[in-house]
């Protein structure tokens, strides 16, 4: 029976020693869909795509991947998936096109499809004109596109990517969107985890945040962002009172607190109306808010408001703000 | 795919590092031929060994040399272990089998270049085997048996170390073992308690039967002791590589 999901994934779990890293994690994935599994790092999204792409096993649970169970047919569900790491698997001593034709060999392709195909996506990848040089002399962004290239040689139908843009600079990252978007068109079934909401909601049509090894909040990237309001409205208080008694008010539009400052968080869609109705009801006296600031929200807020903790801080070399 | 594509994809692509890793490839190639120069010319007149000390010394430089090549080796192998490539064969169901073969194919075509190449200086400087056809192929038999035993047990080391710095690290037993054999100087000059050790290791019956074979002289047993060495390093390194490489590849 074919299903019409691509992934589908009931109570999975998996420990290191002591340490839970998936506690009970369901998914669905419908087919020819774009798929990102959000969340900080350390929170499972690694593990999930190693289990998904059968390189690890989990401890309980069941998943199946293109039709096939990862466990009972392993050799099915390898035939039908790619996967690509955060670390790239092409080989630096080895032309870019060298490193597809290999990966397209050992996908099962005969030596003149190899060559082909290799062909066809170092075109399709803006990197024809670098396919006779070394990838050692390639540029990070250059090096995810030829490794995501040589991943889709087999032309699977699931295509796995872990954090694809993680360290890219912002004009890398958008290479690397454009030709995300690009294979999306072609209907295949892409499954892709990121730190950064902005990634998700450019490229996904349906959004999960895993958080500690479970699944906090599931839904198309709009959802999500009604769930904490597209923006941040900062509140600087004039009291600790004030402070405490309207943190206490805003109740769930709370995204994100900071007591030193006297300043609150409260999720907004940045209107004109919202903002004037939300400080309305928080401060009806007008004497409360010191002064108030519409920020873009960031990841942060939106893991605040679906946890009640903060995510770890985005990596460093990611120097845009992660934006709702 | 037939069984034999993915080992021989593997080859090709050690084969290709192999080649374009410049400065890698000329310590192999080179290290061996100054150890030997080195060897005859600056030890070489203070050991007495009853024949020309470059007619001695060459199957112990042989060995050696094995030993540099299959390092190089250890540290390819794990180099691929931490690196996205694994994951990336084990996904498209290349097993661990293909992918040792694959370095360990590539160790044999390097340490058999390196092998001749030491040979070759080694004529030029002196070296005289009184072999015929039948030694010459004897002691090529026992010489790629090693050389193959000992790149598996290469790929093992890799697959067993946690950094290529280490992989590298950890091969300085099996460079260090040639010094304690047979090979440059003879075991009775030795002190007493590294006379045992000297006697029992797999050099010294792969060095003692390469030079019977090449210097047409009494090998004893030290042939069949030779291969019995290798057999057993390859079939525990073989078995024990398939099984790290599960373990190790299905960490993390």
């Amino acid at each position: 029976m074919i299903s019409d999901l691509a992934v589908e994934v009931t109570g999975l779990r998996k420990s290191y020693g002591q340490h839970a890293v998936l506690d009970g994690v369901d998914l669905a994935v419908a087919r020819g869909s774009v798929y990102s599994l959000l969340g900080p790092n350390g929170a499972g999204k690694t593990t999930t795509v190693r289990i998904l792409a059968t390189l690890t096993r989990a401890d309980a649970g069941t998943a199946r991947v293109a039709g096939s169970d990862v466990l009972a047919d392993r050799a099915a569900v390898r035939r039908k998936i790619s996967l690509t790491g955060q670390y790239t698997a092409v080989d630096g001593a080895q032309t870019g096109e060298e490193n597809l034709r290999m990966m397209g060999r050992l996908a099962g392709l005969s030596r003149a499809e190899a060559r082909q195909r290799s062909r066809d996506l170092l075109d399709e990848f803006d990197l024809a004109e670098s396919a006779g040089r070394r990838a050692s002399t390639y540029s990070g962004g250059m090096r995810r596109r030829l490794d995501l290239a040589a991943s889709l040689m087999g032309r699977p139908e699931v295509i796995f990517l872990d954090e694809p843009t993680t360290g890219l600079d912002v004009r890398s990252r958008q290479g690397m969107w454009r030709v995300i978007t690009g294979l999306a068109e072609s209907g295949v079934t892409i499954f892709l985890t990121t730190q950064y909401l902005d990634e998700a909601d450019r490229l996904a049509d349906r959004v999960s945040v895993l958080d500690e090894g479970r699944i906090v909040a599931d839904g198309t990237p709009r959802d999500l962002k009604e769930q904490v309001g597209g923006q941040r409205l900062d509140l600087v208080l004039a009291t600790a009172a004030d402070y405490d008694q309207i943190s206490r008010q805003l109740g769930p539009r709370l995204v994100s607190e900071d007591r030193a400052s006297l300043t609150l968080g409260a999720g907004t869609d940045g209107s004109g109306p919202d903002v004037r109705l939300l400080l309305d009801q928080v401060d009806p006296g007008r004497t409360a808010v010191r002064s108030f600031a519409v920020r873009e929200a960031s990841l942060d807020d939106v893991f605040l408001a679906l946890t009640g903790h903060s995510a770890t801080a985005p990596d460093a070399t990611h120097e845009e703000p992660a934006h709702v | 795919m037939s069984e034999l594509t993915a080992p021989m994809i593997m080859t090709g692509r050690a084969l290709r590092l192999n080649w374009r890793n410049v400065d890698a490839l000329i310590t192999a190639l080179i290290l061996p031929v100054m150890l030997m120069l080195l060897f005859v010319y600056l030890f070489g007149g203070a050991i007495h060994v009853g024949t020309a000390y470059v007619s001695y010394v060459v199957p112990g430089v042989l060995v050696l040399c094995a030993g540099f090549g299959s390092a190089l080796t250890a540290v390819r192998v794990c180099t691929d272990m931490t690196d996205g490539i694994v994951d990336r064969l084990r996904s498209m169901d290349v097993g661990g089998v293909a992918f040792l073969t694959g370095h360990v194919v590539a160790s044999l075509v390097r340490n058999t270049i390196s092998t001749l190449l030491v040979l070759g200086v080694a004529f030029a400087i002196g070296f005289r085997p009184h072999a015929g056809v039948t030694g010459w192929l004897a002691a090529a038999g026992v010489l790629l048996a090693f050389i193959l035993a000992i790149s598996w047990l290469a790929a093992v080391i890799g697959l067993l170390a946690g950094s290529p710095d280490a992989a590298s690290g950890a091969t300085f037993i099996v460079l260090f073992l040639p010094y304690a054999s047979s090979g440059f100087v003879p075991i009775s000059t030795m002190p007493t308690w590294l006379r045992g050790l000297a006697r029992n290791q797999p050099d010294t019956p792969v060095i003692d039967a390469v030079r019977s074979h090449l210097m047409s002289l009494p090998g004893g047993n030290s042939t069949w002791l030779a291969l019995a060495w290798c057999g057993g390093i390859l079939v525990v390194s073989a078995a024990g590589s398939a099984f790290l490489f599960q373990r190790r590849a299905a960490r993390g």
